[in-house]
């Protein structure tokens, strides 16, 4: 029904405008294409599963290199010892939304082997730490204590609203890699059903369904470890010191306490990701599968080979990219979102949504620039957005929206490449994150 | 005192110790403003154009919000971009329940947690970014002065 919904108003966009073609040229198929082979994905897909060999308890606290020291190494490339892949599917599957990269993510009680594989977890670049959505989590996950011994609480903030809910303590597998006792979110939560103010006046939408992200939760493994460092020593509205459950408070929180990115607490391959998503055509087809590779260059499979770096400012996260003539200094590579998101007066968008509409497929550049200094023109596709709906497409390539003072780009710039997100302050053979690379 | 430093041209340094009026900023008048300041701990300055003033707030964790005021008062678009969201009450005021209805609606029919775009004839707002890095604005169709383009508000 959500996934009529979604087609309809797209569509619906496309008869008002009275949109034509959509590119023509080559036709949408409904193959789904693997880009990379993968080993098998032992981890995930049974509701109980041992800890794949390693001991819990102490892993938790080895984060690898770059930790307890102030001159991390780089890490050298070894044989596969886990499998560092997750599979990631982009489709009308799960709660049917366009250009919403999917995974399943497997969560235990911490020690044990008592598990649930949750599905559909949105796989976001652009956030850090796992955050679940209460309705899809059926495990008494352990709630973490607040430094004053109650209970604590987290509230985050996204591009269009903010997710509320307790922190939990889970091990989270991923592929073969473990996270051991990482502080996750339970979204909505519903013994904490009362938001602070404090919480929701950081976001427009409470985010406290499924059906609001498309998506059982958010997997976030972008390019910071933890999701509020300034926490450590201001209250800033993140973390909540809960006596009771009606009356929470914000509060500071150690790096220890925050909600971490899961990546950072696995025992090896642990500095980033990469998002290695297929080439498709520019109008789209009815899915994609690509994969999820943990660590850069401590692996046969995960080195940076030709890629080049584009470091990004640490502190407001992002790049520069110049489109037009005009520079945004405010810009990401966000997988989390469905779309390119950029300012082009030219382009018609489809009725009243903000989804550009052009009659034919437009070929289009910008300047991608690094504070490092790198910088690259990266070529791009804008196409019809009904019409590529009507073609039977889910993943799309050029799909592109209307916004003011930013540029994002979102999953369509992930299709044909291999992205690296690499984490704030470790080491990798490309330099210390946080960085870009692709 | 302020109408003074508003007056002047370039920029004026405006500090202000003031008691929250029960209005928000959009689409409120220069009191909403410093009403905003104090709530969200901001420093301001404003800098007069000539077709609007422009109020810079800058609040404690980095993030900027600028306040688009029209020359009858009116305060007709607000802008924000940092590594904290601001304060969206605050901001948008009598707006807040259509942009959370507006925005609820907008990601009900667009999955992910990309941005998200509010666009009725009286109120839009775009709100993008990701988590430690923000950007967003918000207007009053009906209020932007005649000759000025929203898409060149910073």
């Amino acid at each position: 029904m959500q996934k009529i919904s979604r087609v309809l108003a797209l569509v619906l966009a496309c008869l008002m405008t009275a949109c034509s073609g959509g590119g023509g040229g080559s036709e949408a198929t409904s193959s789904t294409s693997a880009s990379t082979s993968s080993g098998a994905n032992s981890g995930t897909g049974s509701s109980s599963s041992s800890g794949t060999g390693s001991s819990a308890g102490s892993t938790f606290t080895s984060t690898g290199t770059g930790t307890g020291s102030t001159t991390p190494t780089t890490p050298t490339p070894t044989t596969p010892t886990v499998n560092n892949t997750l599979t990631v599917t982009v489709s009308s599957g799960g709660y049917g939304a366009f250009n919403v990269p999917l995974a399943s993510v497997t969560i235990c009680l911490p020690g044990t082997t008592t598990c649930q594989t949750i599905d559909n977890v949105l796989v976001d670049t652009g956030s850090y730490g796992l955050r679940l959505m209460a309705s899809a989590v059926s495990l008494s996950l352990p709630q973490s204590s607040s430094s004053a011994g109650n209970k604590l609480a987290t509230c985050s903030a996204f591009a269009s609203g903010y997710t509320w809910g307790s922190v939990r303590t889970a091990d989270v597998k991923l592929g073969g890699e473990t996270a051991f006792a990482l502080p996750v979110q339970l979204i909505a939560d519903s013994s904490y059903s009362t938001v602070p103010s404090d919480c929701s006046s950081q976001g427009a939408a409470n985010l406290n369904a499924p059906t609001l992200i498309a998506a059982n939760g958010i997997l976030g493994v972008g390019l910071q470890a933890q999701d509020c460092p300034d926490c450590v020593a201001n209250a800033d509205s993140v973390y909540y010191d809960c006596p009771t459950s009606t009356t929470c408070t914000a509060t500071t929180a150690t790096l220890a306490q925050q909600v971490a990115n899961p990546v950072s607490y696995f025992a090896q391959d642990n500095n980033g990701v990469i998002l290695q998503l297929p080439s498709i055509p520019a109008v789209g087809q009815a899915s994609a599968t690509g994969q999820l590779v943990f660590g850069i260059g401590t692996q046969s499979n995960n080195g940076l080979g030709s890629a080049t770096v584009y470091a990004v400012d640490a502190s407001s996260n992002s790049i520069s990219t110049t489109y037009n003539g005009t520079d945004y200094s405010w810009s990401f590579i966000d997988s989390g979102s469905n779309g390119l998101f950029f300012e082009d007066t030219s382009i018609a968008t489809c009725g009243t949504t903000v989804f550009y509409c052009p009659a034919s497929m437009l070929a289009l550049s910008a300047t991608l620039l690094g504070t490092n200094g790198a910088s690259t023109n990266v070529s791009f596709n804008v196409g019809n957005a009904p019409a590529m709906v009507l073609l039977g497409s889910w993943a799309m390539s050029s799909l592109a929206a209307d916004v003011s003072g930013m540029f994002d780009w979102g999953l369509p710039f992930f299709y044909g490449r291999s992205v690296y997100t690499a984490i704030n302050g470790k080491s990798t053979p490309g330099g210390m994150g946080p960085y870009y690379a692709f | 005192m302020n109408r003074c430093s508003l007056a002047g041209t370039g920029l004026a340094i405006v500090v202000l110790m003031q008691s929250p009026p029960s209005h928000a900023a959009l689409g409120g008048n220069l009191a909403s403003i410093k009403g905003d300041q104090a709530i969200m701990s901001a420093s301001r300055s404003a800098t007069q154009g000539s077709q609007y003033t422009v109020h810079i707030m800058t609040l404690p964790r980095g993030t900027v919000v600028r306040e688009y005021v029209s020359s009858n008062g009116t305060v007709f678009a607000v802008t924000w971009r940092g590594p904290a969201m601001p304060n969206l009450t605050q901001l948008l005021g009598t707006y807040t329940t259509q942009a959370t209805e507006g925005m609820k609606a907008f990601r009900l029919t667009h999955g992910g947690n990309g941005p998200g775009l509010v666009s009725a004839s009286n109120f839009v707002m775009q709100s993008g970014g990701h988590m430690g890095g923000y950007v967003g604005r918000a207007w009053l169709p009906t209020a932007v002065p005649t000759g000025t383009s929203i898409k060149d508000l910073k």
